[in-house]
Order: structure tokens, then sequence, then C-alpha cells
């Protein structure tokens, strides 16, 4: 297969505390597409985020690695290669399609406009960062979509970088591990967007029928057409806690019901409670739980090695 | 014609229902009930019928042509136990070597409580996943409102078609200017740039045949169109069921794969 001739394969550049909606950054760190020490380039930011929980200023180091807040626990919302960073052995990561970006299918006005400033402000191309990477040892195929990106909507460029994954999966007999955060599909690309759907399900479908395992790691928000397509097919689904998980928007059914949601609707705890996620793991245990998983269906003694 | 013309026409409570087709189109339609896990739904129809002499597989969403049929099929707006049948029929054709043929007119998936407690995001992405490898021809037809991935659930196939004045899209003009835009009532605005008529989508080449309707629409004159759609289907069905079921299921997986535009 020559699926990946025209890819470039970029290192992995650090940028924790990107700005996205929903924290407040005071100062950011500009350090896209650089490997150069990461520990020492985060020390020297001095950022703080307003915590969405209990609406305290938080320091990047009060916050930590797994940007968790000390005071209440809230997750903050991670970038596509803060995900991957994480979770990622050291140096392991080798991204598929980094130069891939949107089109305008549908001649949408001022989506070329709106694409450049979203690339420009996250420094990532689209809503998915894809590659490959060991994980505790063990090789797979990584995705992580990123929620500052047009609220990490399904155009384009992120179904044909799933399905390239899957693909590639596919061809190199590796596991498949996503991470998964949407709003849904992307307005601007229409119909088109809604095919992605399909096109990603296909595919998954396709690395699951060549005896591939794929875990599907759902984090805050997982809904629309995301939910309604890869997210939820994985052999394993996990979820991170407290994540909003869901298929239509709150105050859509809020609409329909006339009538307020309680809380805990559509979060990680109520899908596992309705039988949608099989676990729920916490931030610092991910990438233990995700190498002992891939280990179990791969490692010595039952797969290919 | 404004495309918003399409969307009020495709919306007519007069508009050809599923089971209207199924009766024209098919003989001796048998309607089969329930998911076998939970409950029937009633905006999801499906069973067995002939067609020119073969066993097929026929599903439709459903919506009513009055008040109380409505209510009864909840708008055409399925529940995730509509999904699950539609494809629990399906996997029972496939099994058969029974073609599939789906009649799609929905605003979308239901959006409620139960729904999200069982799973509505599953239920249709474990649709997409399976149909995109069952091993038995499916054609669907939008015959009305082919609603985002309420729709979509029934409509990957290997060949898609619409009805002239039917409209398929990833939300309605009044949501997509709502969200866009913050203003629902600018919807026939949305409508225009959203490309969401049968035209617009047949040159998008996201479905394979426009099938006419009589000026005004398919209500006015239903046998037009309904003979149409017989007709196409008399070639359609032999064609595909002659192709082997890898040539099938790869070419239904080129089909989906091919969708989407990226600069690289
Ligand atoms: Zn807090």
């Amino acid at each position: 297969m020559a699926l990946f001739n025209k890819s470039k394969y970029l290192p992995l550049g650090l940028n924790i505390f990107r700005k996205k909606d929903d924290i407040v950054i005071n100062k950011a760190v500009e350090s896209h597409e650089t490997e150069a020490d990461e520990e020492a380039k985060t020390e020297e930011a001095v950022v703080s985020v307003k915590c969405r929980g209990c609406g305290k200023e938080i320091t990047k180091t009060e916050a930590g690695r797994y940007k968790i807040c000390p005071r209440c626990g809230k997750y903050f919302r991670l970038g596509a290669r803060e995900r991957i960073y994480i979770t990622a052995d050291r140096g392991s990561f080798t991204e598929f399609d980094a130069g891939m970006s949107a089109a305008n299918p549908l001649g949408f006005p001022d989506y070329e406009e709106k694409i450049a400033d979203m690339q420009k402000k996250t420094g990532i191309k689209d809503a998915v960062v894809t590659g490959k990477c060991t994980i505790g040892g063990q090789e797979c195929v990584i995705g992580a979509m990123d929620s500052s990106f047009i609220m990490a909507s399904m155009g384009s460029v992120v179904g044909e970088k799933l399905a390239r994954a899957f693909e590639y999966a596919i061809a190199h007999k590796l596991p498949v591990v996503i991470f998964a955060a949407s709003g849904g599909a992307r307005m601007q690309e229409g119909i088109i967007s809604l095919m992605q759907m399909s096109k990603t399900s296909a595919a998954a479908a396709k690395h699951s029928d060549a005896g591939g395992l794929y875990i599907s790691v759902l984090t805050d928000p997982t809904t629309g057409g995301v939910t309604a397509s890869f997210a939820m097919l994985g052999d394993i689904i996990i979820a991170e806690p407290k994540a909003l998980v869901g298929f239509a928007g709150r105050r859509v059914i809020e609409g329909t019901i006339k009538q307020k949601l309680p809380d805990d609707f559509q979060t990680a705890e109520f899908q596992l409670e309705h039988g949608f996620v099989d676990i729920i793991v916490k931030r610092e245990d991910m990438k233990d739980k995700l190498a002992e998983l891939i280990r179990l269906h791969y490692g010595k003694g039952g797969g290919e090695q | 014609m404004k495309a918003y013309d399409n969307v009020k026409i495709a919306r007519q409570l007069a508009r050809p229902t599923a089971l209207d087709f199924i009766n024209h189109c098919f003989e001796g339609f048998t309607e089969l009930h329930g998911d076998r896990l939970f409950a029937d739904d009633n905006a999801v129809v499906g069973g067995l019928a002939w067609f020119e002499g073969i066993p097929v597989t026929v599903i439709g969403i459903q919506k009513g042509k009055d008040t109380a049929e409505n209510i009864k099929r909840n708008f055409g707006c399925a529940h995730p136990e509509g999904y699950r049948k539609a494809l629990r029929l399906m996997k029972q054709a496939e099994k058969f070597r029974r073609p599939v043929i789906c009649f799609v007119n929905t605003s979308g998936a239901y959006c409620g409580v139960g729904a999200e407690e069982r799973g509505q995001g599953e239920a249709i992405a474990k649709n997409l996943f399976e149909l995109s490898r069952l091993k038995t021809p499916i054609i669907s037809i939008i015959i009305g409102e082919g609603g985002s991935g309420g729709a979509l659930a029934l409509a990957t196939a290997d060949r898609v078609w619409m009805l002239e004045n039917s409209v398929y899209a990833v939300l309605s003009p009044e949501g997509f200017a709502s969200i866009l835009w913050k203003d629902s009532s600018r919807a026939e605005e949305a409508a225009d740039i959203m490309k969401i008529t049968a035209k617009d989508l047949y040159e998008l080449g996201v479905i394979e045949k426009v099938i006419d309707e009589v000026p005004g629409g398919a209500h006015i004159d239903f046998e037009f169109t309904a003979n149409l759609v017989k007709h196409n289907l008399e070639t359609e069905i032999p064609a595909l069921m002659a192709l082997s079921p890898e040539e099938l299921v790869e070419q239904r997986y080129k089909r989906f794969r091919g969708f989407g535009e990226y600069n690289e």
C-alpha cells in the first residue's frame, strides 16, 4: 500500500497550555514543531488558567503534567499534542499527514480564512493529529482530536486522517488508539462532513475485520457525529472521568422535552451506567492502562510478536 | 427555484411516505417488528416483500399522514431501537442474500432522554459500521428529508438516490443558521449555501441518481415518481446482485472512502 507516500513526518512539537475556548491564558507558549528540550521550555513559561470547576486561577505548575485542577480535581481539556505527549513514550511519536489542510468543498464563505486563523491560533492544521508511537513499549497507531480547533468538528481532514490511520494500522498489523473529542460535524463542509461518519466507520470496520484492536478513548466533550461514528466503535471504549459524552446537545434535548436535564446527564459515568463505556480511567492512569490493554492483545505469547 | 422551496416540498404533510413507496413498488409486504433488545420503534418500518419475483428486504423511516399517525411515528424521528431494528433486518437480508432497499425520510434521529440513555450515538455508529461491510446490496432512496446521521444510518449504501425535491443535509437549515449566525430565521439563506438539494448532491457526487417529480412535487402525481423508482430498481437490483459479496463490499468501501476534499 502506498498510502503514506505523500506524508511528511514532522517531529512532535510541544505546546502545553495553548489557547483554547475554555481556559484563560495569560501567556502562551509558542513552540510548534520543535522537539528541543520540552521540559525546560515549559518551565520557562509563566502560565495560569482559570479552572472551570472552581473558578480559581491555577498555575501551570499546580495543574501539573496532566492538567488537573489541584483544588477541585477538574480536568482541563488537552490539545492533541499535549495528549500525545502524555501518552506516547518519549521520542516514539512519528506524525502522519502533518501537512494536510482543509479545502473548501462547498465553497463556503470565509471558510479558508477561518481555517487559516485557527491554524495560526492553535499551531495544528486541523482538529486531529495522527501518527504512530509506542505506549509503554507497545507499538500502535494513535489519533488525538483537539477541541480548540473549531470544537474538533469533523470535516474532510479529520475523516481522511483517521481513515488513513486505520488503513496504516491494517497494513502494519497495529492496534489503533483514538482520543475522541468533538462538537460534531464541520458545518462549513456540509454533506461532505456527514460522509466522514461513514468513511471513518467503514475504515474502523475494515480494521476490525483484519483482526485489529481499536481502543476508543472518549474525552470531554465527545458529541454529535463523532459519537455517532468511530468514537462508539472501539472494541474497548474508555472514558475520562466526568467527560461530556452524548449524541444530541443538551440544549437541543431540553428544547425537545421542555425540561431541564440533570447535571450528570451525558457524562462518562452516565454512559458507563447505561452500558456504552467499558471503563472510566483517570488521566494519570491512562497510559499504563492503554499499554496493558494493547499487551493483552498483541503482547508476548498472544500476538504477532 | 430556491433550495428552501425544496425543503418546503420535502416536509409537506402530503409528501408520499416510505410505506407509500413500499406498497407501490413491491408486492406482498410482510412487516417485521422489533429490535429484539428493547422495543418496536414505529418510526422505522421494515420487512419482507417481492420485487419482480425476487425476495427483498425493505426498510423505511416513516412519517405520518396526519397528526395522529405522526404521533405514532414520532414524526419520523427514530429512537436507537429503530436503527437497531433496521440493522437486524439488514443482517437477516445478508444471511439470505436478499437485496435491501431503504426509503429515508426523517428530519433526524430523535433527540431525547430515552434516546440518549439507550445510546442513539452507538446505534447510528453501529449501523454505519455494519452497513459498510454488509455482504448484500443496499440501495437507499431519500424520498423527503434526509436529516443528518439519522438518515445516514440507513444510507450507507451501494447506491443512494434522491427524489428531485428531497433534501439531504448535515443538519436542518434552521439549525445551521442558528449555529452559524445565531439566527434560525435565516434558514432560507442557509439552505442556499448548504448544498442540500438533489441536484446539488448529484453534482457533488454524493448521490448516483435524481428521480424526477412532476412540477409542484411527488404528491401531485405519486404514480409518476413511484414508477420511476420501480424502473430504476428493475435495472439496479440485478446489476448489484451480479457482483460477488466481496466486490460489493469493496466498491461500497471505495464509495465512502472517496468523500472529502483536502490539500496536502
Ligand atoms: Zn478547580
